[in-house]
C-alpha cells in the first residue's frame, strides 16, 4: 500500500512537512498557558476565600464584573487549552480507528463545556 | 518500514526497565496532571451551572465536596494544579532557551516538585483558616 503524497514539489523539496499548522498549535498552547497563569491563581484564591460559604456568597463574587469577566476569559483559555493538550495526548497514544471519533469529540465537548460556563456565568452574573 | 524484523525490535527506552528519573517522571507528571485538570474543568462548569440553577442544587454539590472523598479530591486537584502551573512555568522557560543545563534541570525540577507540595499544604491551611 504505497499512500499518494499530495504535497506540491517545494513542499517536499523544502521537506517542513505542514510547519505552520504545528507552529500555530505550539503557539496557542504557550499563549493560554500564560494567560492562565494569573486566571487560574485569581481562580484558586477566589474559591479558597469562598470556603464555606452558601451559594449567596458564590452569586454575590461572581456579580462583581471583575470577577465575571476574569471567569469568563479563564472559561475561553481553560477548554482552548484543555482542547490542545487533550488533542495531543490522543494523536500520541491512540492510533486505532477511534482516533479521529476521539478528537472530534474532544474539541467539541470543551467548545460545549466553554459555551456553558460562559451562558451560566453571565446568568448569575446579570441574571435576576 | 516493511522489513521483517519491524516488530520484534526492542523500543527505546524500554519503558518497563527502564530506571526512572526526575526528568521523565516530570514529563509524564505533566501529561497526567493536564489530563486530571481537564476533569476538574468539567467539574467547574458544574459547578457553576449549579450556582446559577438554584439554592438546593448548590447545597448538594456543595456537600459532596465537603465529605471526606470531596476533601481527597479538591486535595488532588490543587496538587495536580500545582504540579501543571509549577511544571508548565519551566517548560514556558525552555520554551524561551533558559535552563537547559543538566545541573538546572534538576534543580528547576525539584523546585516543581517541592514548590507544588508547598503550596498544596499552604492552599488547605488557608481554606481550612477561611471554613473558620
Amino acid at each position: 500500500m504505497h499512500k499518494q503524497d499530495r504535497r506540491s514539489l517545494l513542499s517536499r523539496a523544502t521537506g517542513l512537512g505542514s510547519a505552520r499548522k504545528g507552529v500555530g498549535h505550539w503557539w496557542a498552547e504557550r499563549v493560554t498557558a500564560i494567560a492562565l497563569v494569573p486566571l487560574t491563581i485569581w481562580f484558586l484564591a477566589s474559591v479558597v476565600a469562598l470556603t464555606g460559604s452558601d451559594r449567596a456568597g458564590v452569586v454575590t463574587w461572581l456579580r462583581t464584573p471583575s470577577a465575571a469577566i476574569c471567569m469568563v476569559l479563564l472559561l475561553v483559555a481553560l477548554f482552548y487549552h484543555m482542547a490542545l493538550g487533550l488533542q495531543v495526548v490522543i494523536e500520541d497514544y491512540v492510533h486505532s480507528g477511534a482516533r479521529f471519533a476521539v478528537l472530534i469529540a474532544i474539541r467539541l465537548a470543551c467548545f460545549a463545556l466553554a459555551g456553558t460556563g460562559i451562558l451560566v456565568t453571565l446568568r448569575i452574573s446579570v441574571g435576576g | 518500514m516493511n522489513s521483517p524484523t519491524r516488530h520484534t525490535r526492542p523500543l527505546s527506552p524500554n519503558i518497563q526497565i527502564y530506571r526512572p528519573q526526575l526528568t521523565s517522571v516530570l514529563s509524564i507528571a505533566n501529561r497526567v496532571t493536564g489530563i486530571v485538570l481537564s476533569a476538574f474543568a468539567v467539574f467547574l462548569v458544574i459547578w457553576l451551572s449549579v450556582a446559577a440553577a438554584s439554592p438546593q442544587a448548590f447545597a448538594t454539590v456543595q456537600s459532596v465536596m465537603g465529605s471526606w472523598i470531596g476533601q481527597l479530591l479538591m486535595i488532588a486537584g490543587v496538587f495536580s494544579f500545582f504540579m501543571h502551573l509549577s511544571g508548565g512555568i519551566r517548560h514556558l522557560f525552555w520554551d524561551a532557551g533558559y535552563g537547559f543545563q543538566l545541573r538546572t534541570i534538576y534543580a528547576s525540577g525539584w523546585a516543581v516538585v517541592i514548590a507544588s507540595l508547598l503550596l498544596t499544604g499552604a492552599t488547605w491551611v488557608l481554606s481550612i483558616y477561611m471554613a473558620g
